[in-house]
């Protein structure tokens, strides 16, 4: 098969479709992209279904060279991509040709960048995903867990469009501007002091440097969290808040079961959101309903198409 | 007294009892079986903890108000059942006690090393939850004269194929990472591989026994160097 040749990987590119479902039992993470915003309009540009593989990029520092005439989309962190030297408009599809490089500079807004292909990148499934998890060495090119290496070809299809087309400015996000988090309660919040929970949302914090994949942590003064629980079942944007009152925010990557205290989660979007923030960067949280949470993100789903 | 409380956008918490004892692990795997037959289309991921089952749920297809209505008969016929329950899968697990924690652990039990390894393969075990890697068991209980707390600081990197105990609790990690239990001994099958069908040969509720076996036996088991 044909496709992208890597020349320079990055320092973290990864395989990702629309994550692992279905192992969580087993205690499988169910990975996907950090950022669902970025990766859903970069398949979208290309008429590709929602969860279509694409590479999630952190950081930027990747350089690939097509075999083939196809069409690409790049979203997310600005990284100032070149085609032979030509920049390229941003959050934008594209063709590119047999021979012609791809080169992205370092993200100067923004921490991954989206990167899919007419039709999607191929890879074995594993357990029905090829999403990258590299705590657990699943998916990605070789099926065993592995970030992007110079030398790897991504396998992908000839395919052709009959113009460019890029994201509306309205829907590009401002990644420099400190964000304000929604966050849907629930969870162990009615057992934490009310003045605790009022600091939370009071308080400005700061993205730990120590954050991943499979948590953000925040760094800020300490909440006072009441006691342990025993381990139960944990889903994505749970804020846990450990005994040192530094709470950690559930990503992607995240661990199946888990016995902190839980004050809530975040919203499913705001976790996007999230996902490009840069390390230090001030966050800061306020109070969301449930059903509004949720009209938003079936309103997501929809226009993204997932079924 | 049951509760289901939704946890975030897109998962229920059905919270099942206040406290777990040894027939729950069980009850509550023929619970998720039962759920994920009945109501399965709108659900993705049913996640058993222990005292707990979270449902992960696709919003696209259901909701928690849904779920709870659904849900509500089928909960009290679970709870009307008697606790009667099959008695699981007896899985027979090679060891090679010979962990970097063995002597220390026999130490601070006040044991020889010799009492340490019939005190942990003398009992049989359950499966009370799966969770935190890919195939890791949390096998209960532990016997009260080996109990210890987790290590005041975790390594960065435990050799997949390890067995440890922390608290009540023994497990083998099924891959190398990271693990703040204490090293007893080295199993040398694959407790988690996707070519199998299922990936993981232990389930919730299961018994297990440890065997204690020697280096050769250990080598000529496939285990690694």
């Amino acid at each position: 098969m044909s496709g992208l040749r890597v020349i320079k990987p990055g320092p973290l590119s990864l395989v990702q479709d629309g994550g692992r479902r279905g192992w969580q039992h087993l205690g499988v993470s169910p990975a996907g992209p950090l950022d669902w915003h970025a990766a859903a309009w970069a398949n979208r540009l290309l008429d590709n279904p929602w969860g279509t593989p694409l590479l999630e990029i952190a950081l930027g520092y990747v350089e690939l060279e097509s075999q083939l005439d196809t069409w690409l989309a790049l979203t997310g962190a600005e990284v100032a991509p070149t085609l032979d030297e030509r920049p390229l408009p941003r959050w934008s599809r594209f063709a590119v040709r047999a021979g012609q490089r791809l080169r992205l500079g370092y993200a100067r807004s923004g921490q991954r960048a989206y990167l899919a292909v007419a039709g999607g990148f191929w890879a074995p499934p594993a357990l029905g995903s090829v999403s990258t998890q590299l705590r657990e060495g699943l998916g990605g090119l070789s099926g065993q867990g592995e970030a992007l290496r110079a030398g790897d070809l991504l396998p992908c299809l000839p395919a052709r469009f009959e113009r460019a087309l890029s994201v509306p400015w309205a829907y590009q996000p401002d990644y420099r501007a400190a964000p304000l988090l929604r966050v849907i309660g629930g969870g162990d919040a009615p057992r934490f002091e009310a003045e605790q929970l009022q600091a939370f949302f009071a308080r400005t914090w700061q993205l730990s440097p120590q954050s991943d994949r499979m948590g953000a942590r925040l760094l800020g003064e300490a909440l006072r969290a009441p006691a342990r629980q025993w381990s139960q079942g944990v889903a994505r944007g749970a804020i846990q808040v450990p005994a040192d009152g530094q709470p950690i925010i559930l990503q992607a990557d995240h661990q199946t079961m888990g016995g902190y205290p839980i004050l809530g989660w975040l919203h499913p979007l705001d976790q996007s959101r999230l996902a490009q923030c840069p390390p230090r960067h001030p966050l800061r949280f306020s109070p969301v309903g449930l059903a509004d949470a949720q009209a938003e993100l079936r309103e997501f789903y929809r226009f993204f198409g997932r079924t | 007294m049951i509760r289901l409380e939704p946890a975030g956008a897109e998962a229920l918490l059905l919270v099942l009892a206040e406290q777990p004892d040894a027939q729950l692990p069980q009850r509550i795997a023929l619970l998720a079986e039962r759920i994920r037959a009945e109501l399965g289309d709108g659900l993705t991921d049913l996640v058993p903890g222990w005292t707990s089952l979270l449902l992960h749920y696709d919003l696209t297809r259901t909701d928690h108000l849904q779920l709870t209505e659904r849900l509500t008969p089928l909960l009290e016929r679970w709870l009307a059942e008697p606790l009667a329950v099959p008695a699981g899968r007896l899985h027979e697990i090679p060891i090679w006690y010979a962990g970097a924690d063995l002597a220390e652990v026999a130490r601070r039990c006040r044991l020889s090393v010799e009492q340490v390894i019939e005190l942990h393969s003398a009992s049989e075990y359950r499966v009370g939850a799966i969770g935190f890697a890919p195939g890791f068991a949390y096998l209960g209980e532990l016997h009260e004269r080996l109990v210890l707390p987790r290590r005041a600081t975790p390594r960065t990197a435990v050799p997949a194929g390890s067995l440890a105990i922390a608290e009540r609790q023994t497990a083998v990690y099924p891959q190398r990472s990271p693990g703040g239990w204490h090293l007893l001994g080295l199993c040398p099958w694959r407790l988690f591989d996707v070519g199998r069908e299922p990936p993981c040969p232990l389930a919730l509720g299961d018994r297990v026994r440890f065997v204690a076996i020697d280096e050769q036996a250990f080598r000529a088991a496939g285990g690694p160097l």
